[in-house]
């Protein structure tokens, strides 16, 4: 790939990522409405669609205020954390044949080493703010996020089995016969209800849960540091599908009427609304039950399947 | 690519040395942090990238998430930077500083000896590790395996607690009976 091509796919990646994030918006709230049998933001341009202009722009022109107990810098600094770590973690992944920003040998690596970066942001966000609602917050967010990392990174070991590699690229291209979540359904359920736990969206988002904690760990943020938050929040829903769609789906992988990105980006958008769907359908558990949940549910379900997966694999290979 | 590794070994060496000289717990938990990334970083930029991603998973993401979280829920504040400031005055830093420039002397004359052989580094894959991991050095992998799981059964010992009964009436038998204020005091206090 020729240096140009490479600036183009970088900027066209960013583009439409970022475009996404915001129209999400849209999208979160007609879905929402769809299912619980509202009509939902339906009054600016055709279908609502303006709402995103609107909303974006009420953020802009909101007071940026930072309180005068909150440790400043850090203050600062958190929102900008998970945006960052996002963005960079779809360095990774293949969007069609050609189209990938950076195709490391060790990209399932680098994604999960981005979202374990990602876990600063709500921990020194929480903290800077000074408030006690956000260091329960920050706290219930570490806790919630290093235990599910661990289920999420032991999950998608089967498919590195299965593949024999670490790379994006050669995982889809080892799913042209049949996708993964045939031979690991088992790491597809844990990989998905982690990435829901590591964005913590709704029912798993109890470092900000409203009715407990205000907003949690980032009660005290107004404007676009706010800002930053929610679309962190929205780039991290499209990371987790097209992690999901990459790892277990087959990628860009499908039938040749129509054109792999096309594939891709239509199998994301599946996720995307699996992921609002499960917010608009399920309560919100316990901070002590999701804890529990984690590493007495998935941790021996995870490590069973890593098992089963290493001795079937074993076996074929002998026979 | 040597131009990224003296750029990315510079930051670290400054990352450190603001490690040791903030005064706020907090602010030098994060400069240890930008310290690992900039390893991670010299790695990558000598051609190890798996021994790069390790370094940001293990340390960056995990252990100083926990040492973060530990001193975030302690609340030091201003006393203790106060106290902190006393701690590192000349007299007490002196002397080992004096003693570690000999050394960094010696090491200098040493790097200067023997010419630059760093950059033949060989690549190790991540089946290789594993291999090596779970075939010569499986004893030892089993022995870690042991000392977490110690780890782990004390840290569950020390957080077990009672069940808690949370309504006066879902209280067992032997509870019931006793008077109404040291009850109380007891669920509190389980």
């Amino acid at each position: 790939m020729s240096t140009a091509q490479h600036i183009w796919t970088v900027i066209g990646v960013l583009f439409v990522l970022l475009n996404i994030a915001a129209g999400l918006i849209w999208v979160e709230r007609r879905l929402l409405a769809l299912w619980q049998d509202r009509l939902g933001p339906n009054r600016a341009g055709p279908l609502g669609l303006l709402i995103v202009l609107a909303d974006t722009l009420k953020l802009f022109f909101k007071e940026d205020w930072i309180p005068p107990f909150a440790s400043k810098a850090i203050f600062v600094v958190a929102p900008a954390i998970v945006a960052g770590t996002v963005l960079i973690s779809f360095v990774i992944i293949p969007f069609a044949p050609n189209i990938v920003v950076a195709d490391l040998n060790i990209g399932l690596l680098f994604f999960l080493a981005m979202s374990s970066i990602g876990v600063y942001s709500i921990v020194l966000g929480g903290w800077a703010s000074n408030n006690k609602y956000s260091l329960l917050g920050a706290l219930r967010g570490a806790s919630q996020m290093i235990a599910y990392e661990v289920f999420m990174g032991l999950s998608l070991m089967g498919v590195v089995m299965l593949s024999g590699s670490f790379n994006l690229g050669a995982i889809v291209e080892a799913q042209r016969d049949l996708w993964f979540v045939v031979t690991q359904p088992v790491g597809f359920l844990v990989f998905f209800i982690a990435g829901v736990a590591e964005t913590h969206r709704l029912p798993f988002d109890i470092p900000e849960a409203e009715s407990e904690l205000i907003a949690g760990f980032h009660a005290e943020y107004s404007g676009m540091k706010f800002g930053m938050f929610f679309i962190g929040e929205y780039l991290g829903i499209t990371l987790i599908s097209a992690m999901t769609v990459t790892l277990f789906f087959g990628g860009w992988l499908g039938p040749s009427f129509l054109p792999p990105l096309v594939w891709f980006i239509l199998k994301t958008f599946f996720f995307i609304g699996v992921f609002i769907l499960l917010r608009a359908s399920l309560p919100r558990p316990r901070y002590d039950q999701l804890i529990e949940y984690g590493w007495k549910v998935l941790l021996p379900l995870v490590l069973a399947n890593l098992m089963i997966t290493g001795a079937v694999a074993l076996y074929l290979k002998d026979s | 690519m040597s131009l990224l590794f003296y750029i990315s070994s510079a930051v670290a060496i400054v990352a450190t040395i603001m490690v040791i000289t903030r005064y706020h717990p907090i602010h030098a938990l994060l400069y240890l942090v930008v310290s690992f990334l900039a390893i991670a970083v010299v790695f990558l930029s000598i051609g190890a990238p798996f021994v790069g991603v390790l370094e940001v998973i293990i340390y960056a993401g995990a252990i100083m998430v926990l040492f973060i979280f530990v001193v975030m829920m302690l609340n030091l504040d201003k006393v203790t930077s106060e106290q902190e400031k006393t701690w590192l005055k000349p007299n007490v830093w002196m002397g080992p500083a004096l003693l570690c420039i000999v050394l960094l002397g010696e090491m200098i004359y040493l790097l200067l000896q023997r010419g630059d052989n760093v950059s033949n580094i060989a690549v190790v894959e991540p089946k290789s590790v594993s291999v090596a991991l779970f075939g010569e050095y499986v004893i030892a992998v089993e022995l870690t395996g042991f000392l977490l799981m110690a780890g782990i059964v004390g840290a569950a010992h020390i957080g077990k607690h009672k069940k808690r009964n949370l309504h006066r009436y879902l209280t067992e038998e032997p509870e019931r009976n006793m008077p109404e204020p040291q009850r109380e005091a007891e669920t509190i206090n389980t």
